[in-house]
């Protein structure tokens, strides 16, 4: 289910065993190393960054703008190489959600979603059924021969989202995909990914720069570092903490005040 | 980002609400104008144009200034044009013409398409012709006629051609501009995907390239024509049909201003026609099914 993607593992430190599992019996899905990332001979954008995501987790990942954060999904999902370390992923890699839409604008909604089971090798009359199926999982049956331009940007998202769910990967990782939407559009897709999470059971990665939005989606929020990125702290979020507003308010503003010491750091 | 503390985002609201929420969202924000089917002032406005046009001739003619056999009125052109039609020239002319424009712009589409795909995806092609295509482009093909009289004669290969030097290169160049300008997100979304080499130039490459290659595709298609008119006049005899450029240059033998005229006004006529019958709706219709039509003035 994993594969070892090992760039110049550091032999020292030893490899975590792909079998190990978590306090609640899950496999892991993604185990990072020690990775790291520069982009020709600048600063390195990520540096020993350490992580590991169990099976259906909900991971929320958390950091200052240009700490990294996109850099390290794209080593994930294999839209990069790392220059050091080493990761464990998925063998067919992952389904990935843009921070913009990026759907395709000659195609419908209906057309973008089917370009994705396709490219899977969906044969022609289950895609289109399948296709139908997502996008009711979305609520946009109703939009389904719109094509992007059409559509109110979180629309569009959910667009997305069920072109992402149609790749069919056991993981999601997702760029700040609600970042530009209003706040009662992003409330409702916060609800819409919840459901669509339980009822697909998939692990997620979701990046944000929003502590709110962290606390309210993730099961476990870790937090990059800027200059160089490196997860420097990590907390649970219980359901508590998504029902109950002074849960909720006590730990967004302990994250909060964690993040801001991380950006001091640069003052 | 450090943000002020507001309220913190908790669940709030039943399955529900929120789907009603979001039913209400969706029809207030998603986009229902619908479209006018056809609206008459595209006709109206270019008529207005050209009958004012066609006036401030008739006025400039009817001053007197110049001899009526070197620049004749309006109707004076306009009973040249009707005797050629009588006498079966234009319909002859326009036939011939049309049919080489056509089978040449064909052939050059045929031949600079898989250049152009070739060139904007393998580097070191690119590199290495990139250049002379360009140039080409810059060329005017009406410099190739006296090489291909000399190489094919009077025959019909001279005249196909001097279109080809005049249209491949801009057909290339359309598409590998096209190419060019695809947003980085696009390929990038495609290897998420899964896509292989040959279902990435299928299902992104090409249709995100369309509008550029279709700009190419007008722009080869006024080369041609363009190119095709210049070697008809100067290329006349042997066994080379009679087309509008021949037409044009037996006007000026004959020293009739009324046939070069009319020769004049047809060329542009078959121009426009081409342009309003077959790019401008394909280009239309591209355009607007991307959304990116809004706010121009077409
Ligand atoms: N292709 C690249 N070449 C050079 N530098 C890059 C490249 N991609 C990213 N960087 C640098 O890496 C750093 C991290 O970028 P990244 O996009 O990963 O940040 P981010 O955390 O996703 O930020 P944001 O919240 O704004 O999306 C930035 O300083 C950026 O300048
Ligand atoms: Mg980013």
């Amino acid at each position: 289910m994993t594969e070892a993607l090992a760039e110049k593992v550091d032999a020292d430190r030893g490899a975590a065993s792909a079998t190990a599992v978590d306090g609640e019996g899950r496999a892991p899905v993604v185990v990072l190393e020690n990775l790291g990332k520069r982009f020709g001979s600048g600063p390195p954008v990520l540096e020993d960054v350490n992580a590991t995501v169990y099976q259906g987790e909900f991971v929320a990942l958390l950091g200052a703008s240009g700490c990294g954060k996109s850099t390290l999904l794209n080593l994930i999902s294999g839209l990069d190489m790392p220059t050091s370390g080493a990761m464990e992923v998925p063998v067919g890699g992952a389904a990935f959600m843009f921070q913009d839409s990026a759907l395709f604008p000659w195609r419908t909604a209906r057309g973008n979603v089917e370009l994705a089971l396709k490219l899977r090798g969906v044969g022609k009359a289950e895609r289109k059924a399948r296709a139908t199926e997502l996008l009711d999982l979305v609520h946009l049956g109703h939009s389904s021969d719109k094509r992007p331009h059409e559509l109110s940007g979180g629309m569009r998202q959910r667009v997305a989202l069920a072109r992402s769910l149609a790749q069919d990967r056991p993981l999601l990782l997702m760029d700040e995909p609600f970042a530009a939407l209003d706040a009662i559009t992003r409330d409702l897709l916060h609800n819409e990914l919840e459901r669509i999470w339980k009822e697909t059971g998939r692990t997620i990665i979701f990046v944000t720069h929003n502590v709110r939005e962290a606390v309210r989606l993730g099961q476990r929020v870790l937090l990059l570092s800027s200059k160089p990125g490196r997860v420097v702290a990590q907390w649970q979020v219980s359901e508590e903490h998504r029902t109950n507003a002074g849960a909720a308010g006590e730990l967004t503003a302990e994250i909060t005040a964690r993040l801001r010491e991380e950006i001091r750091r640069h003052a | 980002m450090p943000e002020t503390l507001t309220s913190p985002m908790i669940k709030s609201g039943s399955a529900e609400e929120m789907r009603s929420l979001e039913a209400g969202l969706d029809s207030l924000q998603s986009d229902d104008t619908s479209r006018k089917s056809f609206d008459l002032s595209r006709v109206l406005l270019p008529l207005a144009a050209f009958i004012v046009l066609l006036l401030a001739w008739q006025f400039y003619v009817s001053l007197g200034l110049r001899r009526r056999d070197l620049v004749p009125g309006p109707l004076d052109v306009l009973g040249s044009l009707g005797a050629l039609w009588q006498a079966g020239t234009a319909q002859e002319a326009v036939g011939t013409s049309l049919q080489r424009g056509l089978i040449g712009f064909v052939i050059s589409i045929v031949v600079a398409t898989p250049i152009g795909l070739l060139l904007s995806q393998v580097r070191i092609l690119r590199r290495a012709f990139g250049p002379l295509i360009s140039g080409l482009q810059v060329l005017p093909s009406v410099a190739w006629v006296p090489a291909a009289i000399i190489w094919f004669g009077l025959t019909d290969a001279t005249v196909y051609f001097v279109m080809f030097m005049g249209a491949i290169p801009s057909i290339i160049n359309g598409l590998i501009a096209g190419v060019d300008q695809i947003p980085p997100q696009y390929r990038r979304v495609g290897q998420v995907l899964g896509a292989s080499r040959w279902e990435m130039a299928v299902h992104v490459v090409l249709p995100a390239a369309l509008p550029g290659y279709v700009g190419g595709l007008k722009q080869g298609w006024a080369f041609s024509w363009r190119s095709l008119m210049a070697a008809e006049i100067i290329a006349m005899g042997g066994s080379l049909g009679f087309g509008l450029g021949s037409l044009l240059e037996q006007g000026r033998q004959l020293a009739d201003m009324g046939i070069v005229m009319s020769a004049i006004l047809i060329i542009l006529f078959v121009g426009i026609a081409v342009e309003l019958i077959v790019f401008a709706p394909v280009e239309k219709r591209l355009l607007r099914g991307r959304g990116l039509l809004a706010g121009s003035t077409r």
